[in-house]
């Protein structure tokens, strides 16, 4: 009995590991979510898989629909959550288990490149149509990755009421915000663990960027943000900390609820926030500049990537470049996720709203997110160290900056 | 058991038809005379037993058959081939005399080494391959990645109406030129001006070439996304090439893979790649291309992760926190919930109801409690501050010991109903008589507490103690969910904190949350240590055990 068993154990293990160790490709547990089956192309007019999450899938559908009707091809799509979809897609493509084209971020460009997941999309004529800024995003080394389908970036969001007029500067923000009387002068998203993205257009109105900028708006992954001008703001940072304008205790969820409430006049935030605001006046503006230079906040460029694995190209090329690129599916999408248009004509055509059209103007004049991979490298330092100058536990808070410089520099280096 | 008292003889037919007595359904294992004859073995029987039997085995091989022609499909041959092995397996001991024990026990065999060893075993082959960021795949996939990264297209080349067609087995490309022409070339001739009917702006029917209409197209895809047509016979004017079918556009290569030598070119600089050791295409100046590919890279995972000076001082610290969170979680617990479970064990009124009330931190999601703690300890907005205290400012989670503490006690509050749950149950299975023998011998309550009740409770839940143990040891959905590893230490050049353990520590190293690049063969390497460290804890616990039931 003990050895029959001994020897189917050892039987199966051998197996195992035999196969884990001579296998060309990694076994990956099947995945219930992606049906194989969609790989092959079936039907008169082959197949599509479509990653989308919750906020996009009807605008998708509706697109999807016309694509179908006119092409045949039919169309699936698999609900992910937004969070997830960077990291499978990464894990799915080698494996062909992955879709034809997903929803993302611009941000993400880097790592899908480096990866060798992401396929180019020509644009051709249809290029000039989008706002410059959302196909610069999503342009790696002169070649285009992505459908760009809407823009976002963060403003200065105003309840009418407390403040009648934009705020030229910081110091001019905080004596409004303590003149409306109210619990709060200004609110700004931060948390323990800081919040760099949010805090981005007081950095740069010192003239401190993260990363030097090519000519052609892209960026190299030299560090921008030390030197004087990085002290500066690192500085501005311990003295609001001090003055108790800025604190760390104020996180995503306090901030909007407290802005909701009428408990100030200001909040930094982008659209998103829109709909807890649904019963108040609001007029976007610039951030007001901290220092000498203009506040320029980060836009993110949302759009649709093609997988380099597809066997679908020429179809999630077409549905791309030919079906999600006309005015009647952006302005779809924008209508789900509230965020302006990248398509100019359908941005046109939403900016007849003053909230939309405000957001787009503080956009105009904004940077794009960097999308190289060393991006990663620094939020983990970034955040946490904003964070321990504004709370005070940073003593010093130009050696703090200093010492976060050379710990991102350590971490790009290893 | 016994298994055949003659092995290797051959066996006795089974003679069909010649049974007597059926067996009742489901007793291939009933207790048989020991010198049973070979040929009255339950297993050579087609009584209903074997029916019930066949019908099982039916429905287990109907699925693996179903698995495997999955797996073939999908060219998943790993899977296939387990699969395979284990339905031969399943079938030779469920249909074999000789093989009662594994009757048992296969099934939980099954799952071990589909669950465990299958798991651990490809975490182990990751942790030596350089599986992350920048070699995601094979070989193949970096150059053809790379191939189509570096297809430029020509400045101010225009884009062309393109109708696809093709000669026989021969694709082409039909184009309208800007200046209204039209032209067709195929891979080996260049575009030539030809006359052609056009409607809608595209070429409809050319002579010489059969259009494709779009189902056409779609059937060979990939020929019609790889088809360039040189626009020239001067390969530096570039090529036609399309990814829609629709329109087509004027490219030229920046790299070319030589797949006789190996190598990678540069066609603007002339710079030569060649693949080197790390997966990756590497020229004689030591510059690399960006999408590399996953190899064998030895020991190099596990020398990386203890050669960066960087986290060393970290390290240690992690290390010690990681052992002391542990013991201190499985104690604290363990003390509250013996401590509430002797108490509730001697009658008083509403006891059902206590013990109810002492369940319910056990019914909320371990996932979820530390969220709503990590609000309620909020420094400003949180209840504990707030309410309790009266609008203190104690900075429960943003203050190393405090956080420490923090972690601990939510770990208490999550843990202790299940330690009341196993004290209760093994305090009323203690017998009685040992109980009374103390009292008659004059022993003090807490005499006989120390001396009789406690290593009587230890004996049954000292492996449930390991098992806790080794828990707390990896309780990363705590750690993450309630202080996220912070606060940071402030002293060292890495991004981990006070409250991190190891397997926090090696999500935040391996890059899994996004602030490194990823790399799955170091988090696999550090996975691997882990493993080990608890299974050496566990195994010398477990041995210590065995003299705890001497006591019995």
């Amino acid at each position: 009995m003990r050895r029959s068993i001994l020897l189917a154990s050892a039987l199966v293990t051998t197996l195992a590991l035999s196969a884990c160790g001579t296998s060309e490709e990694p076994a990956t547990p099947a995945e219930e979510s992606t049906d194989a089956a969609t790989t092959e192309a079936e039907g008169a007019g082959g197949s599509l898989t479509v990653w989308v999450d919750e906020t996009r899938q009807a605008a998708v559908e509706a697109a999807a629909e016309d694509f179908t009707a006119e092409t045949g091809t039919e169309v699936e799509l698999v609900l992910k959550n937004f969070e997830d979809i960077r990291t499978d897609f990464i894990a799915q493509v080698p494996t062909g288990e992955g879709p034809d084209v997903t929803v993302g971020a611009h941000d993400w460009l880097g790592e899908l490149i480096t990866n060798g997941v992401v396929a180019p999309v020509e644009l051709g004529d249809k290029a000039a149509e989008f706002e410059g800024v959302a196909v610069q995003a999503f342009t790696a080394d002169g070649q285009v990755y992505g459908l760009p389908y809407a823009i976002e970036n963060i403003a200065l969001i105003r309840n009418t009421e407390l403040a009648d007029s934009a705020p030229a500067t910081w110091d001019e923000a905080v004596s409004m915000g303590k003149d409306a009387g109210t619990k709060y002068p200004f609110l700004i998203q931060t948390g323990t663990e800081g919040d760099p993205y949010t805090y981005y257009p007081f950095q740069t109105s010192f003239g401190a960027p993260v990363f030097e900028q090519n000519a052609d708006g892209s960026y190299s992954p030299e560090l921008a943000m030390g030197g004087e001008a990085g002290e500066a703001y690192a500085q501005w940072l311990a003295d609001q900390g001090e003055a108790g304008t800025l604190t760390t205790d104020i996180t995503y969820d306090i901030a909007v609820e407290a802005f909701a409430k009428g408990q100030s006049p200001f909040i930094v935030g982008g659209p998103w926030m829109l709909e807890q605001f649904a019963d108040l006046d609001l007029a976007i503006d610039p951030v007001p500049a901290a220092g000498d230079q203009a506040a320029q906040p980060f836009v993110g460029v949302q759009g649709f990537y093609v997988s380099a694995q597809s066997e679908n190209a020429l179809v999630a090329n077409d549905f791309l470049v030919n079906f999600l690129s006309t005015q009647e599916a952006q302005t779809a999408l924008f209508e789900a996720g509230g965020r302006p248009p990248a398509l100019t004509a359908a941005a046109d055509a939403a900016s007849s709203d003053p909230i939309v059209a405000g957001f787009r103007e503080v956009g105009a004049d904004a940077v794009p997110m960097p999308s190289i991979p060393e991006m990663g490298s620094v939020w983990a330092f970034w955040g946490v160290t904003e964070a321990n100058i504004l709370s005070g536990s940073a003593a010093d808070p130009a050696k703090a900056w200093q010492k976060m410089i050379s710990d991102i520099d350590g971490a790009l280096g290893s | 058991m016994s298994t055949d008292p003659r092995p290797g003889a051959p066996a006795t037919d089974a003679r069909p038809g010649s049974v007597v007595t059926a067996e009742p359904p489901g007793d291939e294992g009933h207790r048989r005379p020991r010198r049973s004859r070979p040929d009255e073995s339950p297993a050579r029987r087609y009584g209903a037993g074997f029916l019930a039997k066949l019908a099982l085995m039916a429905v287990v091989d109907a699925f693996g058959v179903y698995v495997v022609w999955s797996a073939w499909v999908a060219g998943s041959w790993v899977i296939l081939g387990a699969m395979v092995a284990m339905l031969l397996v399943a079938n030779w001991v469920y249909f074999s005399r000789r093989t009662v024990p594994l009757k048992y026990v296969l099934p939980g065999l099954v799952f071990l080494f589909t669950f465990q060893v299958f798991t651990i075993a490809y975490t182990g082959w990751v942790a030596f391959t350089n599986y992350g960021d920048g070699h995601n795949s094979t070989k193949e996939d970096a150059v053809a990645a790379l191939l189509v990264q570096n297809e430029r297209r020509v400045e101010g080349s225009p884009s062309m109406p393109l109708t696809v067609v093709a000669d026989g087995d021969q694709l082409g490309f039909a184009v309208v030129q800007p200046d209204g022409t039209t032209a067709v070339g195929d891979a080996d001739d260049p575009l030539t001006t030809v006359d052609a009917t056009v409607t809608d702006g595209r070429v409809a029917a050319v002579d010489g070439w059969e259009v494709l209409d779009r189902q056409q197209v779609l059937e060979r895809q990939d020929e019609v996304t790889n088809l360039r047509v040189p626009v020239s016979d001067d390969a530096a004017d570039g090529s036609v090439r399309t990814t829609d079918a629709r329109t087509g556009y004027v490219y030229t290569s920046a790299l070319v893979y030589d797949e006789a030598a190996d190598t990678m070119t540069d066609t603007t600089t002339g710079t030569v790649y060649t693949p080197n050791d790390s997966g990756q295409f590497e020229a004689a100046d030591g510059s690399t291309l960006a999408v590399g590919w996953r190899v064998f890279v030895g020991f190099d995972n596990f020398t990386q992760a203890f050669s960066d000076s960087r986290y060393a001082g970290p390290f240690l610290q992690v290390v010690i926190w990681t052992f002391v969170f542990a013991i201190a979680s499985v104690g604290t617990t363990f003390l509250l919930g013996m401590f509430l479970a002797t108490v509730f064990n001697t009658p008083i009124r509403g006891r059902k109801v206590y013990r109810t009330l002492l369940i319910l931190p056990y019914a909320i999601p371990g996932f979820v409690a530390p969220l709503l703690w990590s609000g309620l300890l909020n420094r400003s907005f949180g209840f504990v501050n707030q309410v309790l205290l009266g609008g203190a400012a104690i900075p429960w989670l943003t203050d190393p010991w405090l956080a420490k503490l923090s972690l601990i006690g939510v770990n208490l509050w999550l843990g202790f109903p299940y330690m009341f749950l196993i004290c209760t149950g093994a305090l009323q299975s203690l017998p009685g008589d040992v109980m009374e023998a103390a009292k008659i011998d004059g022993a003090s309550r807490w005499r006989t507490w120390r001396s009789v009740t406690m290593p009587l409770l230890l004996v049954s839940t000292a492996p449930l103690l390991i098992s806790s143990f080794a828990f707390n040891f990896n309780n990363f959905a705590l750690v993450y969910m309630l202080t996220g590893g912070g606060p940071r230490f402030e002293d060292a050049s890495v991004p981990l904190g006070h409250t991190d353990i190891l397997i926090t520590m090696v999500y935040s190293v391996a890059g899994l949350d996004g602030n490194a690049p990823k790399n799955f063969g170091l988090a696999s390497a550090l996975s691997i240590v882990i493993f080990v460290i608890i299974a050496t804890i566990s195994a010398v616990a477990f041995r210590r055990t065995r003299a705890l039931e001497e006591i019995n």
